[in-house]
């Protein structure tokens, strides 16, 4: 379990962050969605100690974030940062063994093999293994870096707007993906999205955040109103249900 | 990392040792001397040149190209950008100012003692170049470059400044041009540290290539960023001191051959770092035979040929289409 209690955040003289506590239990798909600066990367960035607590507390299956060592820590958590950007010229297949790092520190044997294999496979990337990052389109090398953060094998796996970039096709197949690897390896997933029929499609459970709180929080069923969108992102749209799943008409 | 990415790798990599072992021939064997290789061991003056003056000569060159090109791949590692190396970002002047102050305080001073100066001079002049590269903007690449060249043109000012005060500018020019020919045995084995900080980097080859995708994925894999990057400073101020103090600077080395092994093995340190140190040892060590053979009997300086050599093969690099494969 994700344990987030009391967390502030300031950047100079803003707030960014104002007294934040939620748990996520282990296990699904939570999706975190909001308004651009509402703050959800940063969150997501405190979780993963990317930048220092200011205050309050934030633990991953009881270890702090702010005390535990970070190799150890690779271990249980992964992140990838929206704005990830490796210029490095290496091959797919180098970039996902760089996700078992954490686990033998640069050497891998025919277990973590066996994983960059399965990731490469889980992304349909198992093509394009031996070519050079800078040869691939912006939705591939996307699908790579979360094939490295997959590969890293942690319970947790935070992704920040991992479907930027990607076409419909493809954005589907992550979720899909992302939905195989919460129900058949009990993995914990805590994913930035902008489109929320993503959110309701695939997600478990929402959390809605707007100016630095959590505004919002539940399935998607009942999170996916007309009133509380309205709550969130300050304009009126229509919500119908199709086969069970809320579809948001936010784009009329 | 598989066997099919290794494989043309380990291939470039017996090419490249092969190269090198015929040029460590030849520079044993080519110079003012008559040292040929039938009266090595039947006449004992020339066997004796061969110890004392040659085979420093052709060690320090190995020594400083492999040094070079690794402290280049980590300096362009470090600061995320590919077109900067410890000669044109302040390094290799920060360490002149080093040894310069310690020669007007302490003209006795051994060898060293200036290292050991050159070595933090060129750490703290590392340090502010790239604490300033980290604030550039990431969109805009030459301006890491750019700064590069600017910082280092100010520090070699003060140098300069500071010789021409002191009546020391024909010192000076012993550190800011690479020359191999004051290269004596008991005058080039701090070198070997050097080569100590390649063993060094080829341990924490990985660490470094995740370093190169950026802080927050460094964090993320569980490298000790903070950590890896003042070890990184460490390596490359060492290597560069020893290499000014010993020979003096010799630009391009580290641009050029790093860039080169990229375009050609990608940047996956683990398998391009014997690659890199050796291509550098191969282009530092056929520049100083070049050197000795052009205007025979008389020696042009390494960092003059090098100054010819490693620009236009940096200018082939930029006019050259980028490699895709």
């Amino acid at each position: 379990m994700i344990r987030i209690e009391n967390v502030s955040l300031k950047h100079g003289a803003a707030s960014i962050l104002y007294d934040i506590s939620l748990d996520i239990p282990k296990g699904g798909i939570t999706a975190l969605i909001g308004p651009n600066g509402a703050g959800k990367s940063s969150l997501l960035s405190l979780i993963a100690r990317l930048q220092p607590l200011q205050s309050g507390k934030i633990s991953i299956d009881g270890f702090p974030v702010d005390k535990t060592p970070n190799r150890d820590l690779a271990k249980i958590i992964a992140i990838l940062r929206q704005d990830s950007i490796v210029t490095s010229r290496l091959r797919v297949r180098e970039l996902v063994g760089f996700g078992r790092f954490p686990h033998g520190r640069g050497r891998l044997t025919s277990e973590d093999h066996a994983v960059i294999g399965q990731s490469l496979q889980q992304f349909d990337l198992t093509d394009l293994a031996d070519r050079f990052l800078e040869t691939l389109s912006g939705g591939q090398r996307q699908r790579a870096l979360v094939a490295m953060a997959f590969a890293q094998g942690t319970d947790y796996l935070l992704l920040d707007e991992p479907l930027n970039n990607l076409d419909m096709y493809f954005s589907r197949e992550l979720m899909r993906s992302l939905r195989a690897i919460a129900d058949d390896a009990g993995k914990t997933v805590v994913i930035v999205l902008h489109d929320i029929n993503q959110a309701a499609a695939h997600a478990d459970r929402i959390v809605a955040m707007k100016a630095g709180r959590i505004i919002a929080d539940g399935t998607p069923a009942e999170l996916l109103t007309s009133e509380t969108l309205q709550r969130i992102f300050s304009f009126d749209m229509p919500v119908i249900t199709i086969d069970g799943t809320p579809v948001v008409m936010h784009f009329r | 990392m598989t066997s099919a990415v290794l494989k043309p790798v380990s291939s470039v990599t017996w090419i490249a040792g092969l190269v090198l072992a015929i040029l460590v021939v030849a520079s044993l064997f080519v110079g003012v001397s008559d040292v040929s290789p039938g009266r090595v061991f039947s006449d004992a003056a020339v066997f004796e040149l061969l110890l004392v003056s040659r085979l420093p000569r052709t060690l320090a060159a190995l020594l400083v190209g492999a040094g070079m090109a690794i402290a280049g791949l980590i300096m362009q590692t470090l600061a995320r950008n590919s077109y900067v190396e410890p000669s044109t970002a302040g390094t290799a002047q920060s360490a002149e100012l080093g040894v310069l102050v310690v020669t007007l305080f302490w003209p006795s001073a051994s060898l060293f003692l200036k290292s050991i100066a050159a070595t933090g001079t060129a750490l703290l002049g590392t340090s502010i170049f790239l604490m300033t590269a980290h604030r550039l903007l990431p969109t805009q690449p030459f301006l890491v470059p750019l700064f590069g060249i600017v910082y280092g043109g100010v520090v070699g000012a003060a140098v300069t400044f500071i010789a021409w005060q002191a009546d020391l500018l024909q010192y000076l020019s012993v550190w800011t041009n690479g020359d191999f020919s004051g290269v004596l045995r008991g005058r080039y084995e701090l070198l070997w540290i050097g080569a100590a900080m390649l063993i060094v980097a080829w341990a924490i080859a990985d660490r470094l290539t995740i370093m190169a995708m950026g802080r927050d994925a460094s964090i993320g894999l569980g490298v000790d960023y903070a950590r890896m990057l003042q070890l990184g400073l460490v390596i490359v101020s060492v290597i560069s001191a020893l290499c000014t103090v010993v020979v003096g600077t010799i630009p391009f080395v580290g641009i050029v051959v790093p860039n080169i092994v990229s375009r050609l093995a990608g940047d996956n340190l683990r398998s391009t770092l014997p690659v890199v140190a050796l291509s550098g040892a191969i282009l530092v060590l056929g520049c100083d035979i070049l050197g000795r053979l052009v205007r025979y009997p008389y020696e042009i300086p390494v960092g003059t040929v090098m100054g010819c050599v490693g620009g236009a093969i940096f200018l082939w690099l930029l006019f050259r289409r980028p490699a895709h494969g």
